[in-house]
């Protein structure tokens, strides 16, 4: 099993969330993030004054999926959030040890 | 005002001799007209609602989210402490009879509103009217300095602060201008407080802002305005206030009133577009903010002269603010690094002033405007208004300075750096604005 976790930009989530869906994607978590990159934060001008906003806000999703199908969920994402702009986020796997459905106490694959 | 007041009311006697209707019955002397209370009623309750909550809202929206409630506060402590002591002596010293010192200031004898009755007037409108509208402009100028020091001020300090200064700056200069002493004998034009309101205010926000220092980060690493959404609201009641403002100067429900009300909002909306326009071409991008403070660049700028100029003045008086405003916040921040943070002086300030002087150029009838005074001409009429700003300016800056030294020593000025790390909200009021 691997952990997929996404760092993309807030307007992209709902093109992914389908995108994922449409490859069998079951769940996922959602939180919003702020952060920088190679982006360095943006400027934001008031009455003429430059404001340093140094971390951006982002999109965090976390996924975990079936080692089969990891690579095409990086490969989704990748070709939805992409714009071909800076800032477009990242993508981190790692691997994932063990996981288990609360309420039927299902674990391994069977939990996803 | 006052000179107004009395060209008005002379009009109204000499018409109550020929013809004796009764409405003319009501307005002669010591008698109390009904249509010009009504309106002062109406626009009392309309300043109110400038600080309460307009100015509140439009500092707060400015602010970082963990000082959004200290603002709100500040506005809302300065109204009930002004309102107290404008009852106790504040309403006295602008408005008495100050004896043999009336140039100065206007005495102890109506303190606490000693001899004002349900019967007392002021002109042709009950006292405690024209008490009640004039309390609400005691009110505003204060809370307008709290732009100059938010998110680093001790809550003590901003108390002491503006009860002193109420007392030694705001009632003593009211009475030059308004309450018969030297300025208004010198027929200086000051309709609704471009002196009296905005020069005060915007001198001592400059003069604080000085005193106390810059916010931690500045001018380089500052937060931005948490919630500009909230700054326009604040704007939208403020602009809607000053028809109260402007229109209830006149003190009679007119045409003088009507005129006020119709110039304050073409200096507004102009204002508002040229900022617009401004920052359109300079920085690429039209913002909410910039367009809103130009619409109370243009108020404050308009104010002195609303009953004074026509509305083809008021349109030049907008582009003027919205320019000269414009520039003056670059000047203040960027160039000499003075943290008036929320620019009062260059809003309010320098658009009370402007606007001042230019009232002598924009009452002549030549330039759409009503005249000017008794034996006065446009270069008589700069003079005075020159002398008028210099002497405000002056003795604000000079009395708000010994009072801030005093407030220094009394209760503490400013708030420690992990106070002010934390937000005032938390530190001086142990509230959240937001809990996400």
């Amino acid at each position: 099993m691997k952990l997929i976790m996404a760092i993309i930009k807030p307007f992209k989530l709902d093109d992914v969330r389908e995108a994922l869906g449409a490859i069998g994607v079951e769940g996922m978590t959602v939180s919003e993030v702020k952060g920088y990159g190679r982006q360095k934060g943006q400027t934001e001008i008031y009455r003429g004054a430059e404001y340093q906003v140094k971390f951006v806000p982002k999109v965090r999703l976390d996924i975990a999926v079936d080692d089969d199908i990891a690579d095409r969920v990086v490969e989704t994402i990748r070709d939805t959030a992409n714009t071909d702009k800076i800032g477009d986020g990242k993508i981190f796997v790692l691997d994932l040890a063990s996981a288990m459905r609360i309420r039927t106490g299902e674990s391994g694959n069977e939990a996803l | 005002m006052l000179r107004r007041l009395i060209a008005f009311r002379s009009v109204l006697l000499a018409s109550g001799l020929a013809v004796l209707t009764p409405t003319l019955a009501l307005a002669q002397d010591g008698g109390v007209n009904g249509a010009n209370t009504a309106w002062i009623l109406t626009a009392t309750a309309l300043v109110l609602f400038m600080t309460l909550p307009g100015l509140a809202l439009f500092y707060g929206g400015l602010v970082r989210s963990n000082n959004v409630l200290s603002v709100l506060m500040h506005c809302f402590a300065i109204a009930c402490l002004v309102s107290v002591l404008w009852l106790v002596a504040g309403y006295s010293i602008a408005f008495g009879s100050g004896g043999a010192l009336n140039q100065w200031w206007g005495g102890l004898d109506k303190a606490m509103l000693a001899g004002v009755g349900m019967d007392t007037t002021s002109g042709d409108l009950p006292e405690s009217v024209f008490f009640m509208f004039q309390m609400t402009f005691a009110i505003i100028t204060p809370a307008l300095i709290v732009g100059a020091y938010p998110e680093r001020i001790k809550f003590g300090a901003v108390l002491l602060f503006t009860a002193l200064w109420l007392l030694l700056v705001y009632a003593p200069v009211t009475h030059w201008v308004w309450g018969g002493g030297w300025l208004a004998d010198r027929n200086v034009m000051d309709f609704a407080g471009g002196l009296v309101v905005h020069a005060t205010a915007g001198t001592a926000a400059i003069v604080l802002a000085l005193a106390l220092g810059a916010r931690k980060g500045f001018p380089g690493d500052v937060s931005p305005p948490h919630n500009p959404g909230m700054t326009m609201i604040g704007a939208a009641m403020l602009w809607v206030g000053w028809y109260g403002f402007n229109g209830g100067s006149a003190l009679a429900a007119d045409g003088a009133a009507g005129m006020a009300i119709t110039v304050t909002h073409i200096s507004a909306a102009t204002a508002a577009l040229t900022w617009m326009l401004v920052e359109w071409i300079k920085l690429g991008k039209p913002s909410l903010i910039g367009t809103v403070t130009g619409a109370i660049a243009g108020l404050a700028t308009i104010t002195p002269a609303s009953g004074f100029i026509g509305p083809v003045g008021a349109l030049a008086y907008g582009i003027v603010a919205g320019i000269v405003c414009y520039i003056a916040v670059q000047l203040i921040k960027q160039k000499l690094k003075i943290d008036d943070s929320l620019d009062v002086f260059a809003v309010h300030g320098v658009g009370g002033i402007l606007g001042t002087l230019l009232a002598a150029l924009f009452a002549s009838p030549a330039l759409g405007g009503f005249g000017y005074g008794e034996g006065m001409t446009m270069t008589s009429q700069f003079t005075v208004q020159v002398i008028g700003v210099v002497s405000v300016v002056a003795y604000t800056a000079i009395v708000s300075l010994i009072i801030i030294k005093v407030t220094q020593a009394v209760a503490g000025l400013r708030s420690s750096e992990e106070e002010e790390t934390m937000g005032l909200d938390l530190s001086e009021h142990g509230e959240r604005g937001y809990s996400l």
